[in-house]
């Protein structure tokens, strides 16, 4: 997928112009961030399982060649077929090989993030292939030709007056009078024209929010139904899949269950939670022909050893975008690239590189909200602060701020001279902005006066300050009272 | 009866010595009548996290070694800024790690390191305290101090002892401000939307004043109130605690002149 992160600045500055935008986001987050409070206050033991969740995936990064391997062979066991792909090219090629074999004509998908990154969809269409995106949210972001601008509700920027335009717009055999009062409505509509893709399709591809290792399950999350149909109605299934989704157990998966819908949308559980193991046996009354997991690394195994491997625990739950007051400011197509908000500023220049998405780690005001809703305790702001720290070894960041830095620096560890210095520009300013307590504008803080006062200095510094009443009430005279 | 006192250095923090020396000043006047020796290390400058938080972390521990040496010996260093103490509590250790004995002093450091509010009420038991403030007042919980530093319920208790003083909480207390250091400056249309959001809150609420534990955010917010024409008056919470409101009128309003 391109990335516009490079133009975030602007991408943000035309986000908070977009009233439609900051509608959706008003209507949203809101609700997401209540249902989570609402969810974990519910469950006692939610802490406790955070710090469980942590140790399973620590766990399994620390052994995830012995995973991946247990992983592959269980899933032979049970007559499917693991594809390595180290790249995004890898995996497309191993996608679209599989479908022409299959014959297929047309794909039906599951919501899955990786797929987003990789560039299925565009690579299946070139190729002759028409892939349908069965999820509602992916449905309509499909039709509108856009990329999702949430991890799990793709159309997060989207208002309902969108859906039914797009609708009447795409939908060309739609009764003029058809009437779109509820979701509900929405609803019908989308699965009215999907059924029949489900049941044409020759090839279902979905994520995988697990791979179970001792099994050699792959598992899925949804609320539609649609993930299911999608997996079980065609004759091929797809189950896409990034390295580090792989747990050792059953119960490792289950346990990790109970933290994720509940920090995602704050359900104690999703409406289907679906286990696939092999394809349909002899005997069976449904289920795929054949069960492919494509396997893809694409710069995971690169963060493995580095100050980001921790991000490898991310189970895409999309709580730190959900609670971030950035994310709720600019939205997620701001982020320019597949993982937006917080998860996406530490995950983004690990895949794209630091100097494409330099902006990303950068805009976060470092208030660890993140970190707080985190279901396995990923140190976000930490780890943004690590690219930071790239970005400076590497002369990334914008000249001026490290002319600034520079300049603060060299005082900071001047003492004396740093007294004196924040002596005379704190009686200047106090001197300037006595009359009015505060600057509309002031040269060189335009980024602070753009869109407030600067509020004016005292005058005297606490040092000098100090200084004064020092002398005239000396230290041995205080403590005596 | 000196001996029993515990001696605290004052971390004044780099804002509040160039721009409000009278929150330093609270500090002071809270810490002794808790019943601490207070003293002012001199070699004191800044805590370094613009550095740190820049990823400029060389200059960061340079600053930081500087911070070891100014408050090593104290039985407590305590700061009236929930963002300057956790960078000395949870983060300064870090940037030594390579050095086992700095490390060391680091973490012997951190572990004496308080933010103001947090040290008058969890260490010295302090409950309540001699001033009066008649005003509505809100309380914004500055982001490091609230998930750093555990600030929560300790500046809400000794307020709810100043007379005359009502508090009023706004729906989203716990929502950054926007301030976020350099953040601010880089990014300051999101800044400016963020401490929107902030200030149509502490509006909904109906209170005259606004307190907070942080001058960062404080600054921030002034700027956007009194950008807005709002009479809302913002002061650091020490200068409340401390009955020093008459020493220094609100951030960003101007003296009264004298007559």
């Amino acid at each position: 997928m391109l990335t516009t992160s490079p133009e975030f600045k602007t991408n943000a500055h035309n986000a908070l112009a977009d009233a439609g935008l900051q509608k959706a986001l008003a209507f949203s987050k809101p609700q997401f961030m209540a249902r989570r409070s609402a969810a974990v206050a519910n469950l006692p033991e939610f802490e406790s399982l955070r710090d469980i969740g942590r140790d399973i995936k620590n766990h399994a990064l620390a052994n995830l060649d012995f995973y991946l391997e247990t992983f592959e062979d269980n899933v032979q066991r049970a007559g499917g077929h693991v594809h390595w792909c180290s790249t995004a090219d890898d995996a497309r090629a191993a996608v679209l090989e599989i479908c022409r074999k299959a014959d297929a004509r047309t794909v039906t998908k599951g919501k899955s993030m990786i797929s987003e990154e990789l560039g299925i969809n565009a690579h299946l269409e070139a190729n002759g292939i028409a892939p349908i995106e069965t999820d509602l949210g992916e449905y309509i972001i499909q039709l509108r030709h856009e990329t999702p601008s949430h991890i799990i509700a793709p159309a997060f920027h989207l208002n309902r007056e969108d859906w039914e335009a797009q609708f009447r717009l795409s939908h060309t055999d739609l009764p003029v009078d058809r009437v779109f009062a509820e979701r509900r409505d929405i609803l019908t509509e989308a699965r009215g024209k999907l059924r029949e893709k489900f049941l044409a399709a020759d090839v279902g591809i979905t994520g995988a929010n697990f791979l179970i290792a001792e099994t050699g399950s792959s598992v899925i999350v949804t609320n539609e139904g649609n993930g299911d149909l999608t997996q079980t109605l065609p004759r091929v299934h797809i189950a896409l899949a990034s390295v580090e989704k792989v747990v050792p157990t059953l119960e490792d998966a289950t346990s990790l269950l109970r933290i994720l819908a509940r920090s995602a949308t704050g359900q104690d559980f999703s409406v289907y939670t679906t286990f696939s193991t092999g394809g349909r046996r002899a005997g069976d009354l449904d289920g795929p022909q054949e069960y492919h997991v494509v396997i893809v690394d694409a710069g995971r195994s690169a963060m493995m050893g580095t100050e980001f491997q921790e991000m490898l625990r991310c189970i895409r739950c999309a709580a730190c975008m959900n609670h971030c007051p950035v994310y709720g400011a600019v939205g997620g197509h701001a982020y320019g690239w597949v993982y937006p908000g917080p998860m996406g500023s530490v995950l983004t220049p690990s895949l794209i590189g630091v100097d494409k998405a330099g902006h990303l780690p950068n805009a976060s005001t470092f208030c660890g909200k993140c970190e707080s809703v985190c279901p396995v305790k990923i140190p976000l702001p930490k780890m943004m602060r690590h690219w930071r720290e790239r970005e400076f070894e590497r002369h990334l960041q914008p000249g001026g701020i490290r002319t600034n830095l520079a300049l603060w620096a060299y005082f900071a560890r001047r003492p004396g001279l740093y007294r004196l210095a924040t002596r005379m520009g704190a009686a200047a300013m106090g001197l300037m902005g006595r009359r009015r307590g505060r600057f509309s504008s002031l040269p060189l803080a335009g980024g602070w006066t753009a869109g407030r006062d600067l509020p004016a200095p005292e005058g005297d510094t606490f040092f000098a300050r100090y200084a004064r009443e020092q002398r005239a009430s000396p230290v041995a005279e205080r403590q005596a009272k | 009866m000196l001996q029993t006192r515990p001696r605290v250095a004052l971390f004044v923090t780099c804002l509040v010595d160039l721009h409000r020396p009278t929150i330093g000043f609270a500090a002071i006047k809270l810490l002794e009548q808790a019943g601490c020796q207070v003293e002012v290390p001199r070699a004191q400058t800044c805590c370094g996290q613009p550095a740190y938080n820049s990823g400029d972390r060389a200059t960061a521990r340079e600053i930081a070694y500087q911070v070891i040496e100014a408050f090593s010996g104290y039985d407590y260093v305590v700061v009236p800024s929930g963002s300057c103490g956790g960078m000395i509590k949870h983060h300064l250790p870090h940037l030594f790690d390579d050095d086992p004995n700095l490390r060391a002093r680091a973490e012997l450091l951190s572990g004496r390191t308080y933010e103001l509010i947090g040290f008058l009420a969890d260490v010295m038991g302090v409950e309540t305290v001699p001033a009066s403030y008649p005003g509505v007042v809100t309380y914004h919980d500055s982001c490091s101090g609230l998930r750093e530093l555990g600030l929560k319920a300790q500046p809400r208790a000794l307020l709810a002892g100043v007379e005359g003083l009502e508090l009023r909480e706004m729906v989203e207390p716990e929502v950054c401000c926007g301030f976020g250091g350099t953040f601010c400056v880089k990014y300051p249309e999101i800044s400016t939307r963020m401490v929107s959001d902030k200030a149509a809150d502490v509006a909904a609420t109906g209170a005259d004043t606004l307190l907070a534990g942080d001058l960062g955010c404080l600054l921030n917010m002034a700027g956007r109130l009194s950008r807005q024409g709002s009479a809302v008056r913002v002061r650091h919470v020490a200068e409340v605690l401390a009955d020093m409101t008459a020493d220094v009128p609100p951030i960003g309003q101007a003296r009264a002149p004298r007559l």
